[in-house]
């Protein structure tokens, strides 16, 4: 069902066609951040309206569209961007990453891995990566310019200093195509590896910010780290309450106010699916109650 | 490399040649011409808005000249006109054969990060990627200034002014520069904190072999660290010479008035 007044996904023609070309120069340099005339969109910024012109300017009639939010299908933002998209483009929406042709996300790669042929859009809410210790976009623009990134070391440094560790666990720099550094957007650090050699086109764009950039299929992405302190991954230490999942990215869920908590997976299509392949975990007493009434 | 060594030692570092920067109607610095050589410490005095800093945002290659050039040899041997050098190479020597300590510690100074980090950058800026020895070299370095090590993971904004100003030399001599910038570098600070300073950077000028161009209004600054003096007024280069002879017996009628106008001991 389209909805009358509006054009096919929301946006008209000429803007989907000067985002289109944004997004065409963004993976024609990997990395790179192409600004592009950001729209306003019936939604406040921060809750994905770079991510939804994006995925409005590429989405066709025959896609497919999942949306995530923290890896979760269920929340409020993942909702209401499905049903937008539902309503002006009436697209087929659905859960399952693997059916799924344009993912819109936020905060996470899905847990199992993506395919050729698939988009994974980001949500991005400050796309520069050493915003924080460089305040002029003059200057980091500069920098980007000329791959001046010992201050992105600067920020690790920091850490180690302080923490004993690279302490920073989301929006950790990487290395594209070894030439632009590139913030990830907010997604754990337990996700940078999923970007390195994806088969999966990822695109970036953040609203606000008035930015697109794009990683291809197949592009090395390297988290940036110290020869003494490498590159890790953070998860908690715990299996998946519900599926039993141990590899997984958990969220830390407090059940009660005398220190009970549970873990269990972000990616709820991931959990789901292998509870109905018959995987349970310590707490999943009535996995699909939730299901029941869908 | 003796012979190398020898034959830089002959040959100047920077050469300035007929140097002007006009601002609309005002001649901010008028044809200034002179030549450094490695290891040579030249002061630029004069009073205020006598073009002082104006030259020495030329001479780093910060500001364009209205007319006239500056040439440096590189670390290759090759003599190059600044203006000629890419934006890169010309950043790149900034951060590597260069120093540059300002006046007001908090522009040379990231304050919000931590010591080390401070002097690492340059080090992390030309591919040092082990935190270890990173840490080591600035530990070292904070030393050398006179730092108290145990102060390596405080920012610069919980230090005194004093440690400010040589936290930023210490950051501006990790990578080894040849030719180091300083506007005011003693500006601000209190006499016996001055003194101190003035021995520390005497003696780092002398164990490096530092060439380095010191802008001051204060004449015991040049006289402590100076082999050269350059007398500005008006933008112009009133009298030269050595600072032994320029402080001792002046000869222009300007240089005799800032001369006498030091109180005696």
């Amino acid at each position: 069902m389209n909805a009358p007044t509006y054009n096919f996904a929301y946006l008209d023609e000429q803007t989907k066609r000067m985002i289109r070309r944004a997004i065409l120069k963004a993976i024609a340099i990997p990395g790179y951040q192409v600004p592009f005339a950001s729209r306003e969109m019936p939604m406040p910024y921060g809750w994905g309206t770079g991510g939804v012109q994006v995925t409005a300017a590429i989405l066709g009639p025959q896609d497919v569209l999942k949306v995530i939010d923290q890896g979760s299908d269920d929340t409020t933002n993942a909702i209401s961007i499905r049903k937008f998209f539902g309503k002006t483009a009436g697209v087929e929406t659905t859960t399952s990453t693997t059916d799924a042709t344009v993912i819109q996300t936020r905060h996470r790669i899905p847990e199992a891995p993506l395919h050729a042929g698939q988009v994974l859009v980001y949500q991005v809410p400050i796309p520069e990566p050493l915003r924080f210790l460089e305040p002029r976009e003059t200057e980091t623009r500069r920098m980007h310019a000329l791959a001046e990134y010992g201050l992105m070391h600067v920020k690790l440094y920091e850490d180690i200093a302080r923490f004993g560790h690279i302490a920073t666990a989301y929006a950790y720099p990487v290395k594209v195509n070894a030439r632009y550094v590139m913030d990830p957007s907010p997604t754990p650090k337990f996700d940078n590896p999923k970007m390195d050699n994806c088969p999966a086109l990822q695109l970036f764009g953040a609203g606000r910010e008035k930015r697109i950039y794009a990683i291809p299929p197949y592009t090395t992405v390297v988290s940036l780290d110290f020869e003494d302190h490498p590159f890790t991954r953070y998860r908690f230490d715990a299996p998946c309450a519900l599926c039993g999942a141990a590899d997984s990215y958990l969220d830390e869920i407090v059940t009660d106010d005398k220190g009970g908590r549970m873990f269990v997976c972000s990616d709820t299509d991931f959990c789901e699916q292998r509870q109905a392949a018959g995987h349970h975990g310590a707490l999943s007493a009535a996995p699909h109650k939730e299901k029941a009434h869908v | 490399m003796s012979e190398l060594s020898r034959l830089d030692n002959d040959q100047p570092l920077l050469v300035a040649e007929g140097l002007a920067k006009n601002y609309g109607q005002l001649a901010a610095c008028r044809d200034v011409s002179f030549s450094l050589y490695p290891g040579e410490v030249l002061a630029i005095v004069g009073e205020s808005g006598s073009g002082k800093s104006t030259l020495l945002q030329l001479l780093s290659a910060q500001l364009a000249p209205s007319a006239g050039c500056v040439s440096y040899r590189m670390r290759d041997g090759v003599l190059r006109d600044l203006a000629d050098l890419g934006e890169a190479e010309r950043r790149f020597l900034f951060r590597t054969d260069w120093g540059y300590v300002h006046q007001d510690p908090a522009q040379g100074l990231r304050m919000a990060v931590s010591a080390g980090a401070n002097v690492g950058e340059r080090l992390m800026a030309v591919g040092w990627n082990h935190y270890g020895r990173i840490r080591d070299t600035a530990s070292t370095w904070l030393e050398r200034v006179e730092i108290d090590v145990g102060r390596i993971d405080d920012a610069p904004k919980t230090y005194s002014g004093g440690m400010r100003q040589r936290l930023q030399i210490a950051r501006n001599l990790v990578t080894e520069p040849r030719l180091v910038f300083m506007d005011e570098p003693t500006g601000g600070l209190d006499v016996s904190v001055q003194a101190r300073l003035l021995d520390l950077m005497r003696n780092l000028v002398s164990e490096l072999g530092l060439a380095a161009i010191i802008v001051t209004h204060d004449l015991a600054v040049a006289r402590l660290l100076s082999h050269r003096v350059m007398v500005m007024k008006g933008g112009r280069v009133i009298e030269t010479g050595l600072t032994d002879q320029v402080l001792d017996d002046p000869r222009e009628p300007y240089t005799q008035l800032l001369v006498s106008s030091i109180l005696p001991p």
